[in-house]
């Protein structure tokens, strides 16, 4: 009997889902004996007319890591969507866009800027910006477009199963495989998460949690936390009460605040779920002041959080409520 | 007037006040404009963020939220905390492109309907010189269906 098989590819991601998949150690040795390769380009030549050559259908497994940023990105989508049995939306940006999709708070346009006329340089001479067609003495050469939106997965294909986390935990791939490897049975699928908890971040954290009183917030490098108490209750916005567990709260563990890479729990949306968690513990307007002064105690709390959009949607914007920012030029 | 750009605002009001503020407006006949979709909360305080976030992409262009004077609270400081959220929630909604007068906190105690109209009559138009947010259609670029079936339905009238 032919082996199943195997495939996975990266769209707009890091390359970290790979490392972490060749984290689960030993076990990668049974992937590779369990399963056919037949397409990974980050470890094995092929090409993407090989892909296409295939029946639909043939892949057995596909963990697709990365968000659909530009023309290639969505066509690999669709097509592997074609030939897998099962699409896998592995890791964050996959799943809700990840860092990428923080390009949705703003244009094309500025993002292109920032990275190749405004970044420092070592060579002043010239301004080189990619261009979606360019003429050769050979012909013309094409590049893929990048579009104005970054779009996780299951908003260009229908995905069967998702493996949160940036990257996934190499302890919850490792449990993943094992019961795809041993042949029981996963949940239905339809977009179902696996590989994670299904209650708040909070729940497996052990620091001690007091009643939070919030008087203003600080961003990582303004403080060192004490260690072993909630990092909320100290002012680092820790994205623990938003984001769903699995991860076994590494970073707080660590005194590093929550950023909220496995998402959001089941139906809500992460960034106004963390903004209703930390504004109405701000320890700011008590109600034995008049109306203005109390409006302005709050306002100067609230502004020592730079950047909210960016702190409670650092993983989910592309795929929260809004999806992205409204800007002049978007307009249809 | 036929063509001038009637704005829908989905108003979140207080049960204890602006409910009712917004009660006797109807019973006074206060005359105010027909753009506020009144929505009953028993508090300001349960009116989470998601709430607005969600009018605003399903085709509302303004949200107003109406609730009790601070000290008034039915439940102490539900109010307050109804503050706090908006005053970092309109900071986000910035980020995203959404201007100030489209998201609105207003206090109106149950005998101010006068003010809770003029309130809605204020914010009617401010709307209209922002113009129409249509978030699916202009923003996400999807056909617009709920909005489209609803200016059908108005335009009938």
């Amino acid at each position: 009997m032919a082996k199943p098989t195997f495939a996975m590819y990266w769209a707009a991601s890091c390359g970290g889902c790979e490392i972490s998949l060749l984290n689960v150690g030993e076990l990668i040795l049974d992937v590779d004996a369990a399963f056919d390769v037949v397409f990974w380009p980050c470890v094995a030549d092929f090409k993407y007319q090989d892909v296409e050559g295939y029946p639909d259908g043939y892949i057995d497994l596909c963990l697709f890591n990365g968000a659909i940023r530009n023309s290639e990105n969505e066509e690999l989508a669709h097509l592997l969507r074609r030939k897998s049995k099962t699409l896998v939306a592995f890791g964050s940006c996959a799943y809700e866009g990840c860092a990428p999709g923080l390009a949705n708070l703003t244009t094309n346009a500025a993002t292109i800027r920032t990275v190749y006329t405004d970044s420092l340089t070592t060579d002043e001479s010239r301004t080189q910006v990619p261009r979606p067609v360019t003429q050769v003495p050979e012909g013309e050469i094409h590049i893929p477009v990048l579009y104005e939106t970054v779009r996780p997965l299951d908003q260009v294909v229908p995905v069967d199963y998702i493996i949160p986390g940036c990257p996934p935990e190499a302890r919850q791939i490792a449990a993943v495989l094992r019961a795809v490897l041993t042949g029981m049975p996963l949940p239905a699928p339809g977009g179902t998460i696996i590989g994670a908890g299904n209650v708040a971040l909070c729940e497996e954290c052990p620091l001690a949690k007091n009643v939070k009183q919030i008087t203003r917030f600080y961003r990582p490098y303004e403080i060192v936390p004490d260690p072993g108490i909630c990092l909320l209750e100290q002012g680092l916005v820790c994205m623990g009460p938003a984001t769903r567990s699995g991860c076994g709260a590494l970073c707080p563990q660590v005194g590093m605040r929550c950023e909220g890479c496995y998402g959001p729990l089941d139906g809500q949306d992460q960034g106004a779920r963390m903004l209703a968690a930390v504004a109405s513990v701000v320890a700011a307007g008590g109600s034995h002041i008049d109306e203005h002064a109390q409006a302005q105690e709050i306002a100067a709390v609230m502004d020592t959080l730079v950047d909210p959009a960016g702190t409670f949607y650092r993983f989910s914007l592309a795929h929260s409520l809004l999806r992205r920012a409204r800007v002049a030029d978007n307009s249809a | 007037m036929e063509n001038e750009f009637q704005p829908i605002i989905v108003g979140f009001l207080c049960n204890w006040c602006s409910y009712r503020a917004a009660d006797l407006a109807g019973t006074a006949r206060v005359h105010y404009a027909p753009t506020m979709r009144p929505i009953r909360v028993m508090c300001t305080a349960r009116v989470e963020p998601e709430f607005v976030l969600k009018a605003l992409r399903e085709g509302a262009d303004g949200v107003l939220i109406a609730g009790c004077h601070p000290g008034e609270c039915h439940y102490v400081e539900g109010n307050i905390k109804a503050l706090r959220r908006f005053t970092l929630l309109k900071a986000m909604l910035r980020q995203f492109g959404v201007e100030d007068e489209r998201v609105q906190l207003v206090w109106a105690a149950a005998s101010e309907g006068k003010q809770l109209a003029e309130a809605v009559d204020r914010m009617t138009e401010q709307l209209r010189a922002l113009g129409p947010l249509r978030w699916r259609q202009r923003v996400l670029g999807e056909q617009p269906v709920a909005r489209h079936a609803l200016e059908v339905e108005v335009g009938a009238d």
